[in-house]
């Protein structure tokens, strides 16, 4: 007999999400995903002056802080014809490459390891043997001996023992399904505080260049922070020195403790190379950090491995194709979603999207537990703020895994370097990193590749080029507003932490007529569409009928799943108005 | 009375504070200035007993927090971008793992905490029923019935109301539980207000800035541990310790504006010299934040040491009011021109001139100004009318029936 589940808040993800299920016989036969927060700051945007705009969309989120900025700011430039210098451009994929890292070390011990790590459990780990385990999977990280892993167990022990239990509270401690040896479980713990110092201490790298974190400054037209070797107030070699050191940090904890950990988990967890899958097909615009303003096709402006060129990779058991990418294929879809189209139920691209608000939903409260006697949400056709977006009228899957497959498809040495070898370590299929491990461990492989993409290529590029004196960081000739055509648009492709995000941008006189952002939480998190495809995090759930859910008040199996894409559900929800009389007649 | 803070060690304040060589009478007089900062909730002295709120003493509260073991926190996420508890992860003086771990049981927090669902939203209630401090990030979207955000199935200023009854002290960190920040700015859709404009009847500590640097957000915390009492504050609510001061009086390039050093274009030889950046739309002059003292990230640099001019994030409807921002403030005078607090007077509130040289009494002026109705306002502070109202006619945000 199906029983209906609700999670709701989803936990240790960015914004706000809630997952209606149907369940029968503890397997997951029907899932709603469901976005629970609206800010509509697109209609914040109109009118604005678009040198500003990075500064609001910034805002749209402050984990996979800077993306949106740079996403902004790329827009703009494309739409009226400012060409940032090289520099500017090495400084820019610098900030991304850093984010990117810490954005996905932070993803991993702070937002997902609690799905397969029992805290409370590590109070009856031998500090020893969990070195010993450290060593045994091949983690040569520094935190790994015997002082630290003591004084981390008293840690939790006086924790667990004070009955205070802090953000542990309420955990789903002593779960069946938490595999871990203790050992195995302080270590991961130990880690988990490692990495919170590693993220405070390598995050200066985008300080350094932006001012703050999160949310640092960008400029329309280049960087606002002068680089010149021989002046004491500009980047110089002070700075440099200290932006290597944190890069050497980068490299030694992705490759030291962040990839081994993941691998280690993985093999504990290998079912879950079976579990999860959504949809077979893929979209990625390049590897992490790819960057294009404008069509990638003809773009002026691109960055970062541009030969493995964009692509829709579909995956078949085990054989990889792909097929080019093509701008104009993107849709978006609000069948599901609390907005009108005046076209009725369509696919709208990006450049004419719009959005009406026109709530269906309960009045809040709506139910939290079976049996609280409130309304579901998944009782109405419409369940959520976040829009469906669809490539060539079929939902994708963005993100690590998407563009690891890319890589790979495309022949990417060291991106099938690093598959091959977990593959064989961990004797999984390419077919397989369609699963929720599949994902956890893409994003885990990629990181190694954006370290050594930020220690071997993008920090040495720029410092070739200081040392060759380019200190150019700004190109002025686009800066005044009458220097613009009247009328422009331009949109961008940046592939970052959670998957590939545009914005698309059209200015009249000087101001922003129109703003839009296809986000790739968007793309993952969004429910069904007019032909009553769902979107990925529903078919992970319940694509095959088949996804496990034991204990439905410890809905630990499909947390595992749903955090393994990395929801950040601010950045799911957006509104574009360009109209703002259709927005007044809502709101008024 | 001196206590200084080493770690909760034992289980009970009590116990602590024993344990910290805390007399009983010290102990005593403490609880009776708690008594006059904290509001304490009718149903923290239990059903039957709410007569009793308007004669609350120290000895009652010595009573209560005797047995308090480490502070329970409940650290809410409303309308936002997660940016102010990055922030708070960033924090290099008391980290967030002793906030987390050492000085304070934070039993609620989307962010990080282990429990999803159900077994969250227990931990949230069971929190909330007794006293607690609470910490609020984001935004209230109260208009058309509060859909525009919600968790455990509630909307946000339920969560909020639910959240602030016990509460002992409120901290609202981060531009939107301030004041609605961006989502609040022109034409503010969702109807997004600040926590103090729900919260009325408790004092809301306002942490601003998007987001606040990460050490004033634990710093907050951990003053409050330290000093056992809520810190003080200006005009609105921003406490002194890191909001005293404008950006643009501690600022390293303020010789180069008083020299009439000024960056002109972003590049230039001024931007590579470190030059000012009022031309380029600095926001310093008219905004409160100790940036420049406490810089970022491991004071490793600020956003004016980055070359880029201030944006104002720590001042009220930044969005709207300092916008476009890169036009140059308004009516302030440059090139040196120094004035005190006492030599330009109340002749300033209704003036056309506001001088960025009157750092001496700014902050005092400031005050005057708010406190002060119908004057004209102080266009280089900022205080230019409202641009739109944050909450519509009719819409006013529920007062009850939520708890059903």
């Amino acid at each position: 007999m199906a029983e209906r589940v609700v999670i709701d808040p989803i936990t240790r993800i960015e914004g706000h999400l809630r997952i209606e299920l149907e369940t029968a016989n503890s397997q997951i036969t029907k899932a709603w995903s469901e976005t629970t927060q609206f800010r509509g700051l697109e209609t914040i945007l109109q009118g604005r002056d678009p040198r500003d705009a990075w500064a609001f969309v910034g805002r749209i989120c402050g984990v996979c802080t800077s993306v949106h900025a740079i996403a902004s700011i790329n827009a703009v430039e494309n739409a009226i014809g400012s060409n940032p210098p090289e520099q500017a451009l090495r400084i820019r994929d610098i900030v991304l490459g850093a984010q990117e890292i810490q954005d996905h070390v932070i993803h991993f011990y702070h937002l997902h390891a609690l799905d397969f790590v029992d805290v409370a459990a590590c109070i009856d780990a031998d500090p020893a043997k969990a070195v010993a385990f450290a060593q045994s999977i091949g983690s040569n990280w520094k935190g790994n001996n015997l002082t630290r892993m003591t004084a981390v167990r008293d840690t939790v022990k006086s924790i667990v023992e004070s009955g205070q239990l802090s953000v542990f509270t309420n955990g789903y401690w002593g779960h069946p399904d938490y595999r871990l040896p203790p050992e195995a479980n302080l270590m991961a713990v130990a880690h988990y505080l490692d990495a919170l110092e590693f993220q405070r201490s390598m995050i200066r790298i985008v300080t350094v260049f932006g001012g703050k974190n999160p949310h640092p400054n960008f400029l329309v037209g280049g960087m606002a922070c002068a680089i010149d070797p021989n002046h004491s107030e500009s980047i110089n070699q002070v700075q440099l020195d200290a932006v290597q050191g944190w890069i050497n940090e980068c490299v030694d904890f992705v490759t030291n403790c962040y990839v081994p950990d993941a691998l280690a988990i993985a093999g504990v967890y290998k079912d879950y190379f079976d579990i999860g899958a959504a949809q077979p097909d893929f979209l990625a615009v390049g590897l992490t950090g790819a960057t294009y303003a404008g069509d990638p096709a003809n773009a002026r402006v691109k960055s970062v491995h541009t030969e493995v060129e964009p692509g829709v990779v579909h995956l078949d058991g085990d054989k990889v194709s792909v097929e080019a990418f093509d701008p104009a294929k993107i849709t978006e879809w609000a069948s599901s979603a609390w907005y009108e189209y005046a076209e009725g139920d369509v696919g709208l691209t990006p450049d004419k999207g719009e959005t009406t608000v026109k709530y269906t939903g309960p009045k809040p409260p709506y139910t939290a537990a079976p049996n609280d006697g409130l309304p579901w949400l998944s009782d109405n056709p419409e369940y959520t703020w976040c829009k469906a977006p669809r490539y060539d009228g079929y939902p994708v899957q963005v993100g690590p895994v998407a563009r690891i497959l890319l890589g790979y498809a495309r022949g990417h040495a060291r991106t099938k370097e690093i598959v091959t070898m977990a593959a064989q370590k961990l004797g999984i299929t390419i077919g397989q990193l369609n699963s929720t491990a599949g994902r956890t461990l893409a994003r885990a492989a990629e990181c190694l590749l954006a370290a050594e993409l930020l220690a071997n290529e993008s920090f040495p590029t720029f410092v070739a080029n200081l040392k060759g004196g380019d200190i150019d960081v700004f190109d002025a000739s686009k800066w005044e507003p009458s220097s613009w055509p009247s009328q422009c648009s331009g949109y961008s492709f940046v592939e970052v932490a959670r998957g590939n995000l545009s914005h698309w941008v059209t200015i009249e006189n000087g101001k922003i007529s129109r703003y839009q952002c296809v986000v790739p939480t968007t793309w993952l998190a969004g429910g069904r569409d007019a032909q009553g495809q769902q979107g990925p995090y529903e078919e992970s759930l319940a694509g095959n009928g088949k996804h496990p859910l034991a204990d439905p008040t410890q809905p630990l199996e499909p947390l595992r799943t749903i955090h393994s894409f990395d929801p950040c559900m601010s950045c799911a929800v957006h509104v574009l108005d360009v109209d703002g009389q259709e927005m007044a007649e809502v709101l008024t | 009375m001196s206590y200084k803070l080493d770690g909760w060690q034992e289980p009970t304040l009590g116990e602590n504070l024993a344990r910290a060589g805390v007399e009983r009478r010290d102990f005593l007089k403490y609880c009776g200035s708690l008594a006059a900062i904290f509001t304490v909730a009718p149903s923290l002295l239990g059903a039957g007993n709410e007569a009793m709120a308007d004669e609350i003493t120290g000895d009652l509260i010595a009573e209560k927090l005797a047995d308090v073991t480490k502070p329970n926190v409940v650290w809410l996420q409303l309308q936002e971008c997660t940016g102010c508890i990055e922030s708070a992860l960033r924090s290099g003086g008391t980290t967030v793992e002793e906030v987390v771990l050492n000085l304070l049981s934070v039993n609620y927090n989307e962010a990080i905490m282990a429990a999803a669902g159900d077994a969250a939203n227990k931990a949230l209630d069971s929190t909330n029923a007794e006293p607690h401090i609470l910490v609020v990030n984001g935004s209230i979207p109260v208009k058309d019935g509060g859909i525009y955000c919600t968790m455990g199935g509630k909307s946000a200023e339920q969560v909020l109301r639910e959240s602030a009854e016990n509460a002992t002290a409120i901290l609202a960190v981060g531009a939107c539980a301030v004041w609605g920040s961006v989502q609040g700015s022109n034409p503010n859709p969702t109807g997004a207000v600040g926590v103090d404009q729900i919260i009325r009847d408790k004092p809301v500590i306002n942490v601003a800035g998007c987001p606040p640097i990460a050490e004033v957000i634990t710093a907050t915390v951990a003053y409050i541990l330290t000093h056992e009492s809520l810190p003080r504050t200006d005009a609105e609510g921003r406490p002194l310790f890191a909001y005293d001061q404008r950006i643009h009086d501690s600022c390293p390039r303020r010789p180069h504006f008083d020299a009439g050093q000024y960056v002109r274009t972003f590049d230039d030889e001024g931007s590579r010299s470190g030059w000012c950046l009022y031309e380029m739309g600095c926001k310093g002059p008219s905004t409160f934040s100790a940036c420049p003292i406490i810089q970022w990230n491991l004071h490793t640099s600020w956003p004016i040491g980055a070359g880029h001019p201030c944006i104002g994030c720590t001042e009220k409807h930044f969005y709207d009011r300092f916008t476009p921002f890169y036009h140059a403030l308004p009516n302030v005078t440059g090139l040196g021109i120094e004035a005190t607090a006492e030599t330009v007077g109340w002749g300033l509130l209704g003036a056309t001139v506001v001088g960025v040289g009157l750092h001496a009494g700014a902050t005092a002026l400031r005050h005057a100004a708010a406190q002060k109705k119908g004057d004209e306002p102080l266009e280089a502070f900022g205080d230019i009318p409202e641009p739109a109202e944050p909450v519509p006619a009719g819409e006013e945000p529920a007062a009850s029936g939520e708890e059903a």
